[in-house]
């Protein structure tokens, strides 16, 4: 991507171009089905089932953002929560200790990432290749520790998983008259946190810029004097430990495992990365716009189950074709530019 | 000298080869020491009658036949665009759907409704391949990126085609195609393998299509400069792989009798890939070898047939699979390669200084 240091002289760069589409497009579609769908829409609950159901997708697009930012790609993600919850659980039915869960799971993530990242930085083997046979991996011995769903039953877990933040003034009077107030989850305020924490680390660190750095030219960056090798390694490390904290989340949404949790999670967390304005080439993107990217994602499934399309396929079919919008129109405001550019 | 010679010919002409081959002699081997009556062969009869081949053997070649008439085709999408199309799975459901639509729709199933149903089914395929290959050509949006559409809403597109059933073909013909031909004791989708290797060497053979793949995916813009047009060759390839699609899909009807938009060939597109690397091929684009990505289906059949045998359930194969894949890929990185190629030549020259001082 030569462009981007041309470009960034410019007033709006453009990941943050693609970001504002993003987000005036959610703003938009979210007013209309205000308007048009009333109802549920009108509710800030809404708002916020929205995010209570998408924590785990939320934190693992993050990770993967700056994966892609740094030009490689992860499609183990999914699997590897999976494999989280499903182990975090087990070892929390056998009688466990909820920081020891915590900690597995974090080790789990930075384990997966920490081989990825060396067969793939030190070996120079294929990103797909080596995150797909993580993703193999990962699943395969989600079903190894088993193959039935499995439910947590640890007192400590359960008051953590229903531990839910109630904010009396955006709630609702119930048709019997009583206040129902917004409720939160935990796990909410862990994504969003993070959301703030990966933006600083990518806009304001040393190794944020790097990311950007080797994703835009590996070359360049490297006569820089930026070591490649290692900003890599962070950035695949950051992926994995990101993934383990999505597995916990995930238990704490639904506190159990199965071996088909996050099944798909991957393309949903690529999808939003996209939708978001983040290059799957490298060098461009933005964490906000990935948070955008998801809500948006959910949105679309939303207005489709509310607007009375009931036929299983429509959701699918919808989210395909918004996925073909926004990457249609990614590409022909950046060529537009590039013409432009060119021109001057 | 000319020994040597020969020998840095031999080494030179197997070139991408030797990983898939390598791969596949040691599962070969490893099967021959576990269980030596795993490549036993018989003639059995099956339901129909006919005399048919059974065996480890023949499941094997049989299993990897969608996966193989699938590999041939990414192998020029991935040398031309220099990605991959993830979305093979979910366009073979759709081509499947509409081979069964059309058989559904008409009063008789006859070898003309079938052949017509096939190339409507062929069509469909390639529309959502040229669908795919605009967004790549013309758009310039990487491969995977622009396959997502159809991965994300193609299984579901399927669904729709069938109005939300999976209905079932009761027909001798369709059968003959997912099983066997009667009389003809070979599978059927092994015979339809290798009529499709066949049309993909006589293509290259009378056409350059190989040469000029190659060029664009090496450099598109030097293919430009030299009279290529690189959307073309990057839309057709994308038009071909829509067409091993819908065989691969009319040959996953074929066997079930029915098709299933959910469990129709999933999970495929990562094999293909999977395929399509294992036979040394470049998933940056750029040189290729079809006959290697064929192996390499081969390769993945052979290790998941092998894990079955072994007793292993069909959701655990995945672990081991994703081990293998590791040790595979690690043996052929470049580095490796490199290390190990210092180490023979040290080996080389300290072995002609010894031979010197001896002398």
């Amino acid at each position: 991507m030569k462009k981007t240091n041309a470009v960034r002289r410019e007033p709006f760069t453009d990941a943050q171009l693609l970001m504002t589409i993003t987000i005036a497009i959610f703003i938009g579609m979210y007013l209309l089905a205000m308007i048009f769908l009333g109802g549920g829409f009108m509710h800030p609950q809404q708002v916020i089932d929205m995010l209570n159901d998408n924590v785990s997708l939320i934190v693992v697009a993050c990770g993967l953002t700056i994966v892609m930012i740094g030009g490689g790609i992860d499609i183990s993600v999914g699997a590897v929560t999976s494999l989280v919850v499903m182990s975090c659980v087990l070892y929390l039915n056998g009688g466990g200790n909820i920081f020891v869960a915590i900690l597995l799971a974090l080790g789990i993530g930075l384990a997966f990432g920490a081989v990825h990242v060396f067969l793939i930085s030190y070996l120079e083997i294929q990103p797909f290749i080596v995150t797909l046979a993580g993703m193999f991996f990962a699943r395969g011995m989600t079903t190894i520790l088993s193959v039935n769903p499995q439910k947590v039953n640890h007192e400590g877990f359960a008051n953590l998983r229903d531990a839910k933040i109630e904010i009396d003034w955006l709630g609702y009077t119930a048709n019997n008259g009583n206040l129902i107030p917004a409720r939160i989850e935990l796990g909410v305020v862990v994504a969003i946190a993070i959301v703030i924490l990966v933006f600083i680390l990518l806009k304001f660190t040393r190794l944020g810029r790097g990311f950007y750095a080797i994703g835009g030219n590996q070359q360049s960056a490297l006569m820089l004097g930026i070591n490649v090798k290692r900003t890599r390694f962070m950035s695949y490390l950051i992926c994995g430990l990101l993934s383990g904290i999505s597995g916990f989340l995930f238990m704490m949404h639904t506190g159990a495992g199965n071996a088909t949790n996050a099944a798909g999670m991957e393309m949903n967390a690529i999808a939003s990365s996209i939708i978001g304005g983040t290059l799957l080439t490298g060098g461009v993107g933005n964490v906000i716009g990935t948070f955008f990217g998801t809500m948006t994602l959910t949105t679309i499934k939303k207005i489709v189950v509310s607007s009375g399309l009931n036929q299983p396929w429509w959701q699918s079919i919808t989210t395909g074709g918004m996925l073909c919008f926004f990457i249609l129109l990614q590409s022909v405001v950046l060529s537009r530019r590039a013409k432009k550019k060119k021109k001057t | 000298m000319s020994k040597k010679a020969a020998k840095k010919g031999f080494t030179a002409g197997l070139g991408q080869l030797t990983i898939p081959l390598v791969a596949i002699a040691i599962l070969v081997i490893f099967n021959l020491i576990r269980d030596p009556s795993f490549f036993s062969i018989e003639i059995k009869h099956n339901i129909d009658g006919n005399s048919v081949l059974a065996g480890n053997l023949i499941t094997v070649i049989n299993g990897a036949s969608e996966l193989a008439i699938l590999a041939m085709g990414m192998t020029l999408v991935t040398a031309a665009c220099g990605g991959q199309d993830i979305s093979v799975g979910a366009a073979a459901a759709i081509a499947g759907s509409v081979f069964v639509k059309v058989l559904k729709s008409g009063a008789s199933i006859n070898a003309g409704t079938v052949i017509l149903a096939f190339l409507l089914a062929c069509i469909v395929a390639m529309i959502f391949g040229a669908f795919n290959g605009t967004l790549v050509a013309v758009f310039n949006i990487q491969p995977m990126i622009a396959t997502l559409i159809l991965y994300t809403c193609g299984r579901s597109i399927a669904y729709w085609i069938n109005g939300g059933a999976t209905p079932t073909v009761d027909s001798g013909i369709v059968k003959a195609i997912g099983g066997f031909i009667p009389g003809v004791p070979i599978p059927t989708p092994v015979i339809i393998v290798v009529v499709m290797a066949i049309i993909f060497k006589l293509l290259f053979h009378f056409t350059s299509l190989e040469l000029l793949t190659q060029s664009v995916g090496i450099n598109g813009s030097a293919a430009r400069l030299n009279g290529i047009n690189p959307t073309f060759i990057k839309l057709l390839s994308f038009i071909i792989l829509g067409v091993c699609v819908s065989v691969a899909g009319c040959i996953g009807v074929g066997r079930l009798g029915l098709i299933n938009h959910e469990t129709l060939l999933l999970d495929v597109e990562m094999d293909t890939i999977l395929a399509v690397a294992i036979g040394g091929n470049n998933l940056g684009g750029g040189k290729f070898k079809i006959l290697g990505s064929i192996i390499g289906a081969y390769v993945i059949q052979t290790l998941t047939i092998t894990l079955y045998a072994m007793n292993v359930s069909s959701t655990d194969v995945k672990a081991y699979k994703a081990i293998v894949i590791i040790l595979l890929v690690v043996i052929g990185s470049p580095v490796v390669k490199k290390k190990f190629e210092k180490f023979m030549a040290g080996r080389a020259s300290k072995k002609a200084a010894s031979e010197a001082k001896g002398a």
